[in-house]
């Protein structure tokens, strides 16, 4: 008799655990979905919906101005000038993104900036994203950007902690010193730094639209 | 005092270090086959290689050049028998001459990259280096050639 009551009861915990959680999956799998991210490590989120979109917007608009975007384009062929024209002589992206034969981007852009209005920007590495993911920025809205860049398969297989790091990657940076006659990003680096920090670390929600 | 390694001599040369390549090309070495056209970078007049890359000589700081290996156009070849000069020859190529020595400096690294490039290939390549004469349809049956020429073995 002791023996079969020993045999029935973990039967009986062993299914309700198994429903709680099951529950407790659903659930779990249901608010991940609100999410940009599935990746997002709980120890360095406070997730804030409310705050990780403000802080988006901020970013958004930095991504989007004329020194960030000119080298995310929806083609091939990178853009220039604050009117996001096609650059000059249409430099064709190659497939590692630095251009191709007679045509790379270090052949005209130097490893630092050279004196001269509107002479070509340097960067060591200057370069656009690869063929292979183009990290497109050109023509994306908010809800879409957001998700491209904390997706690992679309922002070029960066974790959340190197999403953050990216912050401060020099070609980044080269976007508030763009050599003389073009203007800088509308937020400062130093205040793009923080939303981006900010809208990861809340969460990394993307806007509706 | 900067030493520079040009079409595989050296030279020494007395010069502020932020000289761009071109002009102590042209002003102190009297290498004078590359051409100053637009001096920011945006015609390719003044193309040459640097480590095998095509530069442009107008922008580069001669100091940034140290330790490194420089073709121009008068060391592209000992006696003028790369593919592409003999394809320039062969098709007469230039009008007024100006851009040329940049155009072909541009299409040799092209044709070592690309053996056998397309027209569109070549559009791609050369779009960078301009030419007001407006000798394109020519540049680029002279690539096409110099490619052929360069399949053969010659």
């Amino acid at each position: 008799m002791k023996f079969k009551k020993t045999y029935f009861f973990p039967l009986k915990a062993i299914t309700v655990l198994i429903i709680i959680f099951s529950v407790i999956a659903f659930m779990s799998f249901g608010f991940k979905n609100e999410s940009a991210i599935s990746n997002v490590k709980n120890e360095i989120v406070n997730k804030d919906s409310v705050e990780s979109v403000k802080a988006f917007m901020d970013v958004y608009k930095v991504l989007t101005s004329p020194r960030c975007m000119n080298c995310h384009p929806a083609g091939d062929v990178p853009l220039q000038g604050d009117d996001n024209r096609l650059h000059n002589m249409f430099p064709q992206r190659g497939t590692d993104g630095k251009g191709i034969y007679a045509m790379k981007c270090a052949n005209c852009h130097q490893p630092t900036n050279i004196a001269g209005l509107n002479t070509p920007p340097g960067h060591p590495n200057w370069h656009l994203p690869p063929a292979n993911m183009k990290m497109i920025f050109q023509g994306k809205t908010p809800n879409q950007l957001a998700k491209q860049l904390v997706n690992p398969k679309t922002n070029g297989n960066k974790t959340l902690q190197k999403l953050i790091e990216h912050a401060d990657d020099g070609l980044v940076k080269a976007g508030w010193d763009p050599g003389e006659g073009r203007t800088v990003p509308p937020l400062s680096h130093e205040e793009f730094k923080k939303a981006w920090i900010t809208w990861i670390k809340t969460g990394a929600y993307a806007p509706k639209q | 005092m900067i030493t520079l390694n040009i079409n595989n001599k050296n030279y020494n040369v007395d010069v502020d270090p932020e000289t761009p390549l071109l002009w102590v090309l042209r002003d102190t070495l009297g290498l004078v086959g590359t051409k100053y056209g637009c001096g920011i970078a945006q015609c390719g007049a003044c193309t040459v290689h640097l480590n095998g890359q095509a530069m442009r000589s107008c922008v580069t700081r001669v100091s940034s050049v140290v330790g490194r290996k420089v073709v121009t156009i008068e060391g592209l070849s000992e006696k003028g028998e790369h593919p592409l000069q003999k394809a320039w020859i062969e098709l007469d190529v230039p009008q007024c001459g100006y851009c040329q020595g940049g155009q072909i400096m541009s299409a040799a690294v092209l044709i070592r990259e690309n053996k056998n490039p397309t027209e569109k290939d070549i559009d791609n390549a050369m779009a960078g280096n301009i030419c007001r004469c407006g000798t394109y349809l020519r540049i680029r049956k002279a690539i096409q050639l110099a490619a052929e020429i360069q399949r053969k073995g010659g």
